[in-house]
């Protein structure tokens, strides 16, 4: 029997890890080596992403998201992250934008962004590093300058800007008088120029810019947010969702790394033996596992956290991120050992996985930062009070 | 309610900066415990305790400068229960 037109049409289920999983292995695994070679994601995937609904699934049904769970969208960016970090990379950045922009976003700015944010017609970037502050907000030197009567002037250089050379819409973060407001701006607008940087360590082809910024006019429904005071929120709340989605991604990476390892360790022979029966290398495995593990959990934990509404969250972020990305860099440089000279050759996973995990470790805010953070947990109830302070 | 809704907001600051010794008037800004992280962590307590959803217009210094502000801030979101 055929349908008739006046049949409901069923929804698509909504992207879950299993269907990510396929997409993954099926479309991005057997050419993550040419996107890194080439240092680009070429459009092709880029639409393949958008008709899977994969850019922003998260988003409400009312502008055509999903409504997906973070604990959802967790194991989707791990599964991007297991393939290729630079893809990754690119859905984390639009991820943000898109997450800011859903919780905000004023009415007008969500019914004018969000469908082609969900649709992956519009894709997001995120601006904050610059070259002479890196990603420490304080240094921000961008300037907007409020006009008369409404509206804004920007001006700045953003640099390591990923995505910077595909994305649509901009979320730039620059300075008004002492705070630091954070503006969109779509690609389009005179003044906005993208500039490649090339032969990046890692992430190689996640189309990494540095975009100018000059005498770009924006009305005033450009500013995303509160100002004063809270505007520092905006960049907590979405570097919290860019952690969040850089930790699934590294978790993506140890488990690569297993992937690419077992293999290797059960083809080749040492003395007629499999290279697996080394406690060395089991002991390499064996760690690998564990953390595999342990980060999942952790990332999992953060999500169902951000699903709750639960402040606890961006703790628990911060912690998930930490050990997933440095474990995913310990991992893959021991993914290259036991791969040998092979996993040091041109085009091998192993050496792939070597230089986007480095990359892990830095972004979103750097380890060594974060720990200062992570570090303040454990002198919570050891700090004198406010009145002792005073005397 | 207000009581309570001062408790658990003087309850989630203690929570958060065991250091704190504050009364319902002291301002946290002056003593130093508001950063953009904990601002983030506060309204988020806000809208998961109490139900509701804060809007950028809300996000005034002077909303959360006490905690007696910010009962203020809740009570004009959450009706107070029915008397009889």
């Amino acid at each position: 029997m055929t349908s008739t037109l006046t049949e409901p049409v069923a929804a698509p289920p909504a992207p879950d890890r299993d269907s990510a999983r396929a997409f993954v292995d099926e479309h991005i695994v057997p050419k993550a080596e040419e996107y890194d070679r080439l240092g680009r994601i070429p459009e092709e995937l880029l639409e393949r992403v958008a008709a899977e609904g994969l850019w922003a699934p998260f988003l409400s049904p009312e502008f055509g998201g999903r409504g997906l769970a973070m604990t959802t969208l967790g194991e989707i960016h791990e599964e991007f992250g297991r393939g290729c970090s630079s893809m990754r990379s690119l859905l984390t950045v639009h991820t943000m934008l898109s997450w800011a922009l859903q919780r905000w976003g004023s009415r007008e700015q969500l019914e004018r962004w969000a469908p082609g944010l969900a649709a992956g017609r519009v894709l997001g970037a995120f601006c904050l590093s610059e070259p002479g502050a890196g990603s420490d907000a304080a240094g921000i030197a961008a300037s907007a300058a409020a006009q008369p009567g409404g509206g804004w002037v920007l001006n700045g250089v953003k640099t390591w800007i990923t995505g910077g050379l595909r994305a649509d819409l901009f979320l730039v973060f620059a300075k008004a008088g002492p705070s630091t407001v954070a503006l969109l701006v779509p690609r389009d607008t005179p003044g906005v120029e993208a500039t490649p940087i090339d032969d990046m360590l890692g992430t190689r082809a996640s189309l990494v810019a540095e975009v100018r910024f000059t005498d770009v006019r924006l009305g005033p429904d450009a500013l995303l947010g509160p100002g004063a005071f809270a505007s520092g929120m905006v960049l907590t709340g979405t570097l919290d969702l860019g952690r969040f989605s850089v930790a699934s991604g590294s978790v993506g990476i140890i488990q690569a790394c297993i992937d690419l390892s077992a293999a290797h360790a059960s083809r080749r022979t040492i003395g007629g033996r499999p290279l697996r029966d080394l406690q060395l290398i089991q002991a390499k495995l064996s760690d690998m596992v564990t953390d595999v593990r342990a980060g999942r959990l952790m990332c999992a934990e953060a999500g169902r956290l951000k699903d709750a509404g639960d402040p606890a969250t961006i703790m628990a972020t911060w912690v998930a991120k930490y050990f997933a990305s440095s474990a995913a860099a310990r991992h893959a440089s021991e993914a290259v050992q036991i791969h040998g000279a092979l996993g040091c050759s041109p085009g091998h996973p192993a050496a792939r996985l070597y230089r986007d995990s480095k990359v892990m470790e830095i972004i979103e805010g750097s380890n060594e930062i974060q720990r200062i953070t992570i570090a303040g947990e454990a002198y919570r109830d050891r700090l004198p009070t406010n009145k002792e302070r005073a005397r | 309610m207000a009581e309570n809704t001062a408790e658990k907001i003087a309850g989630f600051i203690r929570e958060r900066f065991p250091e704190a010794e504050i009364t319902e008037s002291d301002d946290i800004f002056s003593l130093g415990y508001i950063n953009s992280l904990f601002a983030m962590e506060l309204v988020m307590y806000l809208e998961k305790t109490f139900g509701i959803t804060l809007g950028n217009d809300d996000l005034r210094i002077d909303n959360f400068r006490t905690v007696k502000a910010m009962t203020g801030l809740v009570s004009r979101y959450v009706a107070p229960a029915p008397v009889g």
